[in-house]
C-alpha cells in the first residue's frame, strides 16, 4: 500500500472512533509494516490539511491521541442542537483537580491542607465525573487513597497529555490581571453530588 | 468586578479561608510576602461577623484562620525576644505566607483550566453509534422456523425417495454434528446452508436437532430484519 492510502486509512479510523486514537492503536489496525515516524507524519499532514480546509472541524491531538472535534465558534449551534446548557465545572471543582493535575500522585490530606478546606465530596464529584480516578493506596497508617487524574480529564479539557499543562513557572508569570478576571462565562454547576 | 464596593461581598464565593484571605490581599492591594496582619485581620473578622449576620454557617475552617490570624497578630505586637534573632524564618507570618502563595499558585491553575475549551460545551466530537455485533437481530421463534422448514421442503431438489432404511443419521448424532459445527466460532450460518442431506427424513432430522439445540440454548436462531433469513450461531452464553 502506498503512503497516501495509508493516510486515507487512518484518516478513516479517525472519522469512526469516538475516542482519541494513539499511534499505538493504529498501528496495531495498519500493521506494523508502517512505522510509527510515518504514521505519526501523516497524522501531521491530515492537520495541516483541515487546518487548511478551514472546516468547522479540525483534527487535534488530545488525550494521547487523536481525535476529529468541531471548533469552539460553532458551540452554541451544537449546543442548542443537543440542546445543552454550558454546565461548567465550580471554582472548588477545578482547583482540586489543578492540584490533583500537578500534585499527583496524591491523597485527599494534601489537596485539603492545600486548599484549606473539606475536599473529599469534591474529589468524590471528580471521580464520578471520571476526571478523576484512584491510583491505588499509599502504604502510610491508614492507606489513604491515591489519587490521579484519568485520560478522560486531557480529553475534557482538551490537552494533549499533562505536559500540556503550563508548568508552574508559566502559572506565575501568568499576572495578577488575568486572576482579576472571572471565567469567561458563569460558572454553572453541573448536578453536584454530595458526598 | 473592581472591589471597589465596599463589604457588599458574595460571601458564598469564597471557597475557604485562605481564599477569602486573597481576596482581602488583593482587594487592598497588599504585597502577599508582607502582609500587614492587622489590617487583614480586622477586615477578615469582619467579614466572618457579616456571613454570621446573614445567618450563613460559617465553617469551622473559618473559624480556625480567624484564630490563627490572631495568634500571628499577637506575636506581632511582642518585641522580638532579643534582637539578634533575627533570622528570616522568625517571620510569624511565613507559614501562612507559604500556605497562600501555593494555594494562589493552584487557584491560577484552575483559572487557567476554567479557560480551556471544554468537550462536551466549546467544543463537540460525533457521538458514536453504539457498535453491537448483535445489532438489529430479531430472535426467532417456532414459527419463523417452522415456515423455513416448509420453505426447504418445498425446494426442487428435495427428492421423496421413501427409502426403507431408515435413521440414517439419528437425531443425537445430528445434534453432535451440529453442536460441534458451532464450537470454537461465533460466526452465524444461514439455516438453510445447515440441511445438507437430500432426504426428506434427513432434512427433518436435522430441523429437530435444531430445535433442540436451540431450545436447550446451546444455539440460537434469529432474523437480520423482519421476514429475512434466518440465521443460526452459537449462543452468547451458554447455558450449564
Amino acid at each position: 500500500m502506498q503512503q497516501h492510502e495509508f493516510k486515507g486509512v487512518i484518516e478513516s479510523l479517525l472519522f469512526a472512533n469516538q475516542h482519541p486514537l494513539t499511534i499505538d492503536n493504529i498501528i496495531r489496525i495498519v500493521g506494523d509494516e508502517v512505522e510509527k515516524k510515518v504514521v505519526k507524519g501523516l497524522l501531521a499532514e491530515l492537520m495541516a490539511e483541515y487546518r487548511g480546509m478551514e472546516r468547522s472541524f479540525h483534527l487535534v491531538e488530545v488525550g494521547e491521541g487523536y481525535q476529529f472535534r468541531t471548533k469552539t465558534e460553532y458551540a452554541p449551534w451544537i449546543r442548542s442542537l443537543h440542546k445543552i446548557k454550558p454546565a461548567r465545572l465550580r471554582q472548588s471543582a477545578l482547583e482540586t483537580l489543578a492540584i490533583v493535575a500537578y500534585r499527583q500522585p496524591v491523597v485527599r490530606a494534601e489537596v485539603e491542607q492545600i486548599r484549606g478546606v473539606d475536599s473529599g465530596w469534591v474529589l468524590n464529584s471528580l471521580l464520578e465525573k471520571g476526571l478523576v480516578k484512584i491510583l491505588g493506596r499509599k502504604e502510610v497508617p491508614g492507606r489513604p487513597l491515591v489519587y490521579g487524574t484519568d485520560r478522560r480529564f486531557l480529553e475534557v479539557f482538551g490537552l494533549r497529555d499533562l505536559s500540556g499543562l503550563p508548568t508552574i513557572q508559566e502559572l506565575d508569570a501568568l499576572k495578577e490581571e488575568e486572576q482579576a478576571e472571572a471565567p469567561p462565562e458563569p460558572i454553572i454547576e453541573e448536578e453536584e453530588g454530595a458526598a | 468586578m473592581d472591589g471597589m464596593e465596599g463589604y457588599t461581598v458574595k460571601v458564598d464565593v469564597f471557597e475557604g479561608p485562605l481564599d477569602l484571605l486573597l481576596h482581602l490581599i488583593k482587594q487592598n492591594q497588599l504585597d502577599i510576602y508582607d502582609i500587614p496582619i492587622a489590617l487583614v485581620t480586622e477586615q477578615y473578622l469582619e467579614y466572618i461577623r457579616i456571613m454570621k449576620a446573614l445567618d450563613l454557617t460559617v465553617a469551622g475552617e473559618f473559624l480556625v484562620m480567624a484564630a490563627t490570624l490572631m495568634y500571628i497578630k499577637s506575636r506581632m505586637l511582642l518585641p522580638a525576644p532579643s534582637e539578634e534573632v533575627e533570622e528570616e524564618g522568625e517571620d510569624p507570618r511565613a507559614e501562612l505566607i507559604q500556605r497562600l502563595v501555593e494555594y494562589k499558585r493552584f487557584k491560577e491553575a484552575a483559572i487557567h483550566l476554567s479557560h480551556q475549551a471544554l468537550l462536551g460545551v466549546d467544543v463537540f466530537i460525533r457521538p458514536a453509534e453504539e457498535i453491537e455485533v448483535d445489532t438489529g437481530e430479531i430472535a426467532a421463534d417456532l414459527f419463523h422456523l417452522i415456515d423455513a422448514l416448509r420453505a426447504l421442503l418445498e425446494r426442487e431438489e428435495v427428492k421423496d425417495f421413501h427409502e426403507v432404511t431408515l435413521e440414517l443419521v439419528t437425531l443425537r448424532e445430528r445434534m453432535r454434528e451440529l453442536y460441534e459445527r458451532f464450537q470454537g466460532t461465533k460466526e452465524a450460518v444461514s439455516f438453510f446452508s445447515l440441511f445438507t442431506g437430500s432426504s426428506r427424513e434427513e432434512l427433518i432430522v436435522t430441523f429437530l436437532a435444531l430445535l433442540e439445540l436451540v431450545k436447550s440454548g446451546m444455539l440460537r436462531a434469529y432474523q437480520r430484519e423482519v421476514f429475512g433469513p434466518l440465521w443460526v450461531t452459537r449462543a452468547a452464553i451458554a447455558t450449564a
